[in-house]
Protein backbone atom coordinates (compact mmCIF):
# COMPACT_ATOMS: atom_id res chain seq x y z
CA UNK A 1 0.00 0.00 0.00
CA UNK A 2 2.86 2.58 1.02
CA UNK A 3 4.50 1.92 -2.38
CA UNK A 4 1.61 2.40 -4.18
CA UNK A 5 0.85 5.91 -2.19
CA UNK A 6 3.94 6.77 -3.32
CA UNK A 7 4.03 5.54 -6.74
CA UNK A 8 0.90 8.22 -6.91
CA UNK A 9 2.57 10.80 -4.31
CA UNK A 10 5.39 10.86 -7.20
CA UNK A 11 2.98 11.73 -10.50
CA UNK A 12 1.29 14.22 -8.78
CA UNK A 13 4.17 15.75 -7.80
CA UNK A 14 6.43 15.12 -10.91
CA UNK A 15 3.47 16.89 -13.29
CA UNK A 16 3.62 19.90 -10.64
CA UNK A 17 7.71 20.20 -11.14
CA UNK A 18 8.25 19.89 -14.91
CA UNK A 19 5.01 22.07 -15.83
CA UNK A 20 6.41 24.96 -13.30
CA UNK A 21 10.34 24.28 -14.15
CA UNK A 22 8.69 24.59 -18.04
CA UNK A 23 7.00 28.16 -17.01
CA UNK A 24 10.20 29.64 -14.85
CA UNK A 25 12.23 29.32 -18.84
CA UNK A 26 9.73 32.39 -19.25
CA UNK A 27 11.43 34.53 -16.45
CA UNK A 28 12.45 37.37 -18.08
CA UNK A 29 11.08 36.75 -21.68
CA UNK A 30 7.42 37.36 -20.77
CA UNK A 31 5.40 38.71 -23.18
CA UNK A 32 4.88 42.41 -21.12
CA UNK A 33 6.46 42.47 -17.72
CA UNK A 34 2.92 41.83 -15.91
CA UNK A 35 2.60 38.63 -18.04
CA UNK A 36 6.17 37.82 -16.73
CA UNK A 37 5.51 37.81 -12.87
CA UNK A 38 2.08 35.88 -13.78
CA UNK A 39 3.81 32.92 -15.20
CA UNK A 40 6.65 33.27 -12.74
CA UNK A 41 4.02 33.32 -10.05
CA UNK A 42 2.40 29.92 -11.74
CA UNK A 43 5.82 28.54 -11.64
CA UNK A 44 6.46 29.42 -7.93
CA UNK A 45 2.61 27.64 -7.04
CA UNK A 46 3.71 24.36 -8.89
CA UNK A 47 6.89 24.02 -7.90
CA UNK A 48 5.90 24.28 -4.12
CA UNK A 49 3.03 21.77 -4.79
CA UNK A 50 5.72 19.18 -6.00
CA UNK A 51 7.97 20.26 -2.50
CA UNK A 52 5.07 19.54 -0.65
CA UNK A 53 4.22 16.16 -2.01
CA UNK A 54 8.04 15.29 -2.19
CA UNK A 55 8.74 16.13 1.31
CA UNK A 56 5.78 14.12 2.27
CA UNK A 57 7.50 10.80 0.13
CA UNK A 58 10.79 11.40 1.80
CA UNK A 59 8.67 10.87 5.03
CA UNK A 60 7.21 7.73 3.23
CA UNK A 61 10.24 6.33 2.05
CA UNK A 62 12.15 6.01 5.34
CA UNK A 63 15.28 5.60 3.61
CA UNK A 64 17.00 9.00 3.96
CA UNK A 65 15.83 9.89 0.86
CA UNK A 66 15.67 13.89 0.50
CA UNK A 67 13.21 16.01 -1.26
CA UNK A 68 15.84 17.02 -3.81
CA UNK A 69 17.09 13.52 -4.56
CA UNK A 70 13.83 13.00 -6.13
CA UNK A 71 14.00 15.95 -7.77
CA UNK A 72 16.90 15.82 -8.90
CA UNK A 73 18.42 12.49 -8.62
CA UNK A 74 16.13 10.62 -11.13
CA UNK A 75 16.64 10.23 -14.66
CA UNK A 76 13.58 10.33 -17.11
CA UNK A 77 12.21 7.20 -16.75
CA UNK A 78 11.78 7.69 -13.19
CA UNK A 79 9.63 10.60 -14.10
CA UNK A 80 6.29 9.99 -14.39
CA UNK A 81 4.82 13.62 -15.30
CA UNK A 82 2.57 13.92 -18.16
CA UNK A 83 4.34 14.12 -21.19
CA UNK A 84 1.55 17.14 -21.83
CA UNK A 85 3.67 19.26 -18.98
CA UNK A 86 7.22 18.65 -20.60
CA UNK A 87 6.43 20.15 -24.07
CA UNK A 88 8.12 23.20 -24.88
CA UNK A 89 7.12 26.67 -24.65
CA UNK A 90 6.98 27.65 -28.44
CA UNK A 91 5.13 31.07 -28.37
CA UNK A 92 3.05 32.46 -25.53
CA UNK A 93 -0.25 31.00 -26.92
CA UNK A 94 1.15 27.16 -26.90
CA UNK A 95 2.22 27.82 -23.22
CA UNK A 96 -0.95 29.09 -22.01
CA UNK A 97 -2.80 26.63 -23.76
CA UNK A 98 -0.81 24.04 -22.58
CA UNK A 99 -1.15 25.42 -19.20
CA UNK A 100 -4.94 25.65 -19.13
CA UNK A 101 -4.96 21.92 -20.23
CA UNK A 102 -3.20 20.69 -17.12
CA UNK A 103 -4.77 23.31 -15.09
CA UNK A 104 -8.21 22.62 -15.66
CA UNK A 105 -7.00 18.73 -15.04
CA UNK A 106 -5.21 19.41 -11.88
CA UNK A 107 -8.52 21.35 -10.65
CA UNK A 108 -10.75 18.52 -11.39
CA UNK A 109 -8.00 15.99 -9.48
CA UNK A 110 -7.21 18.84 -6.70
CA UNK A 111 -11.06 19.12 -5.82
CA UNK A 112 -12.23 15.02 -5.95
CA UNK A 113 -9.40 14.37 -3.81
CA UNK A 114 -9.80 16.80 -0.86
CA UNK A 115 -12.44 13.81 -0.51
CA UNK A 116 -9.44 11.31 0.10
CA UNK A 117 -9.71 9.24 3.08
CA UNK A 118 -5.44 10.17 2.98
CA UNK A 119 -5.06 13.42 5.68
CA UNK A 120 -2.25 14.41 3.22
CA UNK A 121 -3.59 14.18 -0.13
CA UNK A 122 -6.71 16.07 1.39
CA UNK A 123 -4.95 18.68 3.04
CA UNK A 124 -2.47 19.41 0.32
CA UNK A 125 -5.23 19.13 -2.31
CA UNK A 126 -7.49 21.88 -0.18
CA UNK A 127 -4.63 23.98 -0.23
CA UNK A 128 -3.34 24.06 -3.50
CA UNK A 129 -6.90 23.75 -5.27
CA UNK A 130 -6.77 27.68 -4.44
CA UNK A 131 -3.83 27.88 -6.48
CA UNK A 132 -5.18 25.98 -9.24
CA UNK A 133 -8.43 28.22 -9.63
CA UNK A 134 -5.90 30.75 -10.22
CA UNK A 135 -4.25 29.33 -13.04
CA UNK A 136 -7.58 27.89 -14.64
CA UNK A 137 -8.99 31.46 -14.75
CA UNK A 138 -5.18 33.25 -15.76
CA UNK A 139 -4.70 30.26 -18.73
CA UNK A 140 -8.49 30.19 -19.33
CA UNK A 141 -8.86 34.12 -20.32
CA UNK A 142 -6.25 33.82 -22.70
CA UNK A 143 -7.13 30.84 -24.71
CA UNK A 144 -9.86 32.51 -25.23
CA UNK A 145 -8.71 36.06 -26.02
CA UNK A 146 -5.91 34.70 -28.28
CA UNK A 147 -8.28 31.98 -29.84
CA UNK A 148 -10.94 34.16 -30.87
CA UNK A 149 -8.47 37.29 -31.47
CA UNK A 150 -7.14 38.15 -34.39
CA UNK A 151 -6.57 35.88 -37.71
CA UNK A 152 -2.78 35.59 -36.45
CA UNK A 153 -3.41 34.65 -32.18
CA UNK A 154 -6.35 32.41 -33.69
CA UNK A 155 -4.01 30.79 -36.13
CA UNK A 156 -1.68 30.08 -33.49
CA UNK A 157 -3.37 29.16 -31.05
CA UNK A 158 -4.99 26.36 -33.65
CA UNK A 159 -1.90 25.19 -34.36
CA UNK A 160 -0.79 24.62 -30.80
CA UNK A 161 -4.03 23.13 -30.39
CA UNK A 162 -3.11 20.72 -32.77
CA UNK A 163 -0.04 19.73 -31.76
CA UNK A 164 -0.88 19.43 -28.10
CA UNK A 165 -3.76 17.76 -28.17
CA UNK A 166 -1.74 14.70 -29.09
CA UNK A 167 -0.91 14.61 -25.81
CA UNK A 168 -4.14 14.16 -23.71
CA UNK A 169 -4.69 11.00 -23.95
CA UNK A 170 -2.14 10.79 -21.69
CA UNK A 171 -3.62 12.13 -18.84
CA UNK A 172 -6.45 9.77 -17.76
CA UNK A 173 -4.37 6.36 -19.26
CA UNK A 174 -4.94 4.91 -15.73
CA UNK A 175 -3.56 2.24 -14.78
CA UNK A 176 -4.22 -0.86 -12.56
CA UNK A 177 -2.63 1.44 -9.29
CA UNK A 178 -4.39 4.27 -9.69
CA UNK A 179 -7.86 2.58 -10.00
CA UNK A 180 -7.21 0.70 -7.17
CA UNK A 181 -6.44 3.37 -5.00
CA UNK A 182 -9.42 5.00 -6.44
CA UNK A 183 -11.79 2.54 -5.25
CA UNK A 184 -9.89 2.41 -2.07
CA UNK A 185 -11.12 6.47 -2.27
CA UNK A 186 -7.50 6.92 -1.28
CA UNK A 187 -7.23 8.76 -5.45
CA UNK A 188 -9.19 10.77 -7.82
CA UNK A 189 -11.14 8.75 -9.88
CA UNK A 190 -9.98 9.67 -13.56
CA UNK A 191 -12.62 8.53 -15.32
CA UNK A 192 -14.46 11.12 -13.54
CA UNK A 193 -12.14 13.71 -13.85
CA UNK A 194 -12.06 13.01 -17.78
CA UNK A 195 -15.53 13.62 -17.59
CA UNK A 196 -15.44 17.26 -15.86
CA UNK A 197 -12.23 18.04 -18.16
CA UNK A 198 -13.96 17.15 -21.36
CA UNK A 199 -16.56 19.22 -20.70
CA UNK A 200 -15.42 22.41 -19.36
CA UNK A 201 -12.32 22.11 -21.92
CA UNK A 202 -14.77 21.74 -25.15
CA UNK A 203 -16.96 24.38 -23.71
CA UNK A 204 -13.70 27.01 -23.54
CA UNK A 205 -12.23 26.09 -26.81
CA UNK A 206 -15.33 26.17 -28.61
CA UNK A 207 -16.09 29.91 -26.95
CA UNK A 208 -12.24 30.52 -28.19
CA UNK A 209 -13.91 29.41 -31.84
CA UNK A 210 -11.09 26.72 -31.89
CA UNK A 211 -11.63 23.64 -33.44
CA UNK A 212 -10.59 20.21 -31.23
CA UNK A 213 -8.64 18.31 -33.53
CA UNK A 214 -10.30 14.58 -34.86
CA UNK A 215 -9.85 11.75 -33.03
CA UNK A 216 -5.92 11.20 -33.89
CA UNK A 217 -5.01 7.45 -34.12
CA UNK A 218 -1.50 8.09 -32.84
CA UNK A 219 -2.60 9.37 -29.13
CA UNK A 220 0.62 9.85 -27.29
CA UNK A 221 0.87 7.85 -23.88
CA UNK A 222 2.96 6.33 -21.30
CA UNK A 223 3.63 8.70 -18.77
CA UNK A 224 2.30 5.91 -15.89
CA UNK A 225 5.09 4.02 -17.08
CA UNK A 226 8.48 6.39 -17.35
CA UNK A 227 7.64 6.67 -21.09
CA UNK A 228 9.03 10.32 -22.11
CA UNK A 229 8.66 12.58 -25.12
CA UNK A 230 12.75 13.66 -26.00
CA UNK A 231 11.57 17.05 -24.27
CA UNK A 232 12.11 15.84 -20.95
CA UNK A 233 15.46 14.87 -21.26
CA UNK A 234 16.13 18.49 -22.12
CA UNK A 235 14.39 19.72 -19.15
CA UNK A 236 16.69 17.05 -16.75
CA UNK A 237 19.72 18.02 -18.14
CA UNK A 238 19.21 22.20 -17.33
CA UNK A 239 17.34 21.20 -13.86
CA UNK A 240 19.39 18.43 -12.44
CA UNK A 241 22.97 19.77 -13.68
CA UNK A 242 23.90 21.86 -10.42
CA UNK A 243 22.67 18.50 -7.73
CA UNK A 244 24.51 16.06 -10.21
CA UNK A 245 27.58 17.82 -10.54
CA UNK A 246 28.56 18.89 -6.83
CA UNK A 247 26.34 16.45 -4.82
CA UNK A 248 24.56 17.39 -2.04
CA UNK A 249 25.12 21.07 -2.68
CA UNK A 250 22.79 23.54 -0.35
CA UNK A 251 21.58 26.93 -1.90
CA UNK B 1 5.26 56.59 -33.54
CA UNK B 2 1.98 55.41 -31.99
CA UNK B 3 2.11 53.65 -28.81
CA UNK B 4 1.31 49.93 -29.28
CA UNK B 5 1.22 49.23 -25.40
CA UNK B 6 -2.23 48.42 -24.08
CA UNK B 7 -3.93 50.51 -21.70
CA UNK B 8 -2.80 51.75 -18.51
CA UNK B 9 -4.69 51.33 -15.25
CA UNK B 10 -4.28 52.65 -11.92
CA UNK B 11 -4.26 50.18 -9.71
CA UNK B 12 -5.93 50.32 -5.69
CA UNK B 13 -5.31 47.91 -2.81
CA UNK B 14 -7.03 47.19 0.36
CA UNK B 15 -5.15 45.52 2.96
CA UNK B 16 -7.57 44.16 4.82
CA UNK B 17 -11.59 44.22 4.82
CA UNK B 18 -13.25 47.53 6.14
CA UNK B 19 -10.02 49.42 5.47
CA UNK B 20 -9.33 52.44 2.76
CA UNK B 21 -8.13 51.74 -0.68
CA UNK B 22 -4.77 52.74 -0.99
CA UNK B 23 -3.10 53.40 -4.34
CA UNK B 24 -0.69 50.66 -5.12
CA UNK B 25 0.99 51.79 -9.12
CA UNK B 26 -0.50 50.75 -12.27
CA UNK B 27 -0.76 48.18 -14.81
CA UNK B 28 -0.78 47.92 -18.68
CA UNK B 29 -3.88 45.65 -19.83
CA UNK B 30 -6.05 44.75 -22.68
CA UNK B 31 -9.05 45.14 -20.71
CA UNK B 32 -10.44 44.68 -17.29
CA UNK B 33 -10.43 41.22 -16.33
CA UNK B 34 -6.90 41.11 -17.52
CA UNK B 35 -6.12 44.26 -15.83
CA UNK B 36 -7.13 42.87 -12.63
CA UNK B 37 -5.38 39.79 -12.87
CA UNK B 38 -2.35 42.09 -13.55
CA UNK B 39 -2.64 43.86 -10.66
CA UNK B 40 -2.98 40.75 -8.84
CA UNK B 41 -0.22 38.97 -10.00
CA UNK B 42 2.02 42.00 -9.97
CA UNK B 43 0.67 43.98 -6.59
CA UNK B 44 -0.79 41.33 -4.04
CA UNK B 45 1.71 38.52 -4.15
CA UNK B 46 3.51 39.06 -1.06
CA UNK B 47 -0.25 39.54 1.13
CA UNK B 48 -0.43 42.64 0.37
CA UNK B 49 -4.41 42.85 -0.24
CA UNK B 50 -7.92 41.89 0.42
CA UNK B 51 -9.76 43.18 -2.29
CA UNK B 52 -8.62 45.81 -5.37
CA UNK B 53 -9.88 47.66 -7.38
CA UNK B 54 -8.37 48.46 -10.92
CA UNK B 55 -9.45 51.85 -13.02
CA UNK B 56 -8.69 53.22 -16.28
CA UNK B 57 -5.70 55.87 -15.66
CA UNK B 58 -7.66 58.20 -17.83
CA UNK B 59 -10.38 57.78 -16.68
CA UNK B 60 -9.14 59.62 -13.42
CA UNK B 61 -9.90 63.36 -12.96
CA UNK B 62 -6.77 65.25 -11.24
CA UNK B 63 -6.32 68.84 -10.11
CA UNK B 64 -3.52 70.46 -11.89
CA UNK B 65 -0.64 71.94 -10.45
CA UNK B 66 -1.34 75.28 -11.50
CA UNK B 67 -4.64 74.66 -8.90
CA UNK B 68 -2.54 74.43 -5.87
CA UNK B 69 -3.07 78.07 -5.08
CA UNK B 70 -6.57 78.71 -5.23
CA UNK B 71 -7.54 74.83 -4.38
CA UNK B 72 -5.53 74.41 -1.31
CA UNK B 73 -3.94 77.51 0.11
CA UNK B 74 -6.81 79.23 1.53
CA UNK B 75 -6.90 75.99 4.20
CA UNK B 76 -3.61 76.92 5.52
CA UNK B 77 -4.59 80.01 7.70
CA UNK B 78 -7.59 78.59 9.13
CA UNK B 79 -6.86 76.18 12.20
CA UNK B 80 -10.28 76.46 13.44
CA UNK B 81 -11.44 73.81 11.15
CA UNK B 82 -9.17 71.37 12.67
CA UNK B 83 -10.99 69.70 15.78
CA UNK B 84 -7.92 70.91 18.51
CA UNK B 85 -9.86 73.25 20.41
CA UNK B 86 -11.89 70.94 22.60
CA UNK B 87 -11.12 69.11 25.79
CA UNK B 88 -11.44 65.48 25.19
CA UNK B 89 -12.79 63.43 28.64
CA UNK B 90 -9.77 61.38 30.11
CA UNK B 91 -10.35 57.10 29.43
CA UNK B 92 -11.60 57.71 26.15
CA UNK B 93 -9.95 55.67 23.57
CA UNK B 94 -11.38 55.77 19.85
CA UNK B 95 -10.05 59.45 19.04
Amino acid sequence: MEAELIEYCTRLADTSLIAGQRLTEWCGHGPILEEDIALSNIALDLIGQSRLVYAHVSELKKDGTSEDDIAFGRDANEFKNFLLAEQTNGDFGKTILRQYLISVYQYHQYTLLQQSTNQFLSAFAAKSLKEVTYHVRHSGEWVLRLGDGTDESHLRMQTALNELWLFTDDLFDADQLETTLADKNIAANIAQIKDLWTKQVTQLLTEATLTIPVAHNFLRKGSRKGIHTEQLGYILAEMQFLYRAYPGAKW
Amino acid sequence: MTDTQWDLWEVFTQKKPGAPFEHAGSVRASDKEIALQNARDVYSRRNEATCLWVVKSDQIVSSSPEDLGSFFEPANDKVYRHPNFYKTPEGIKQI
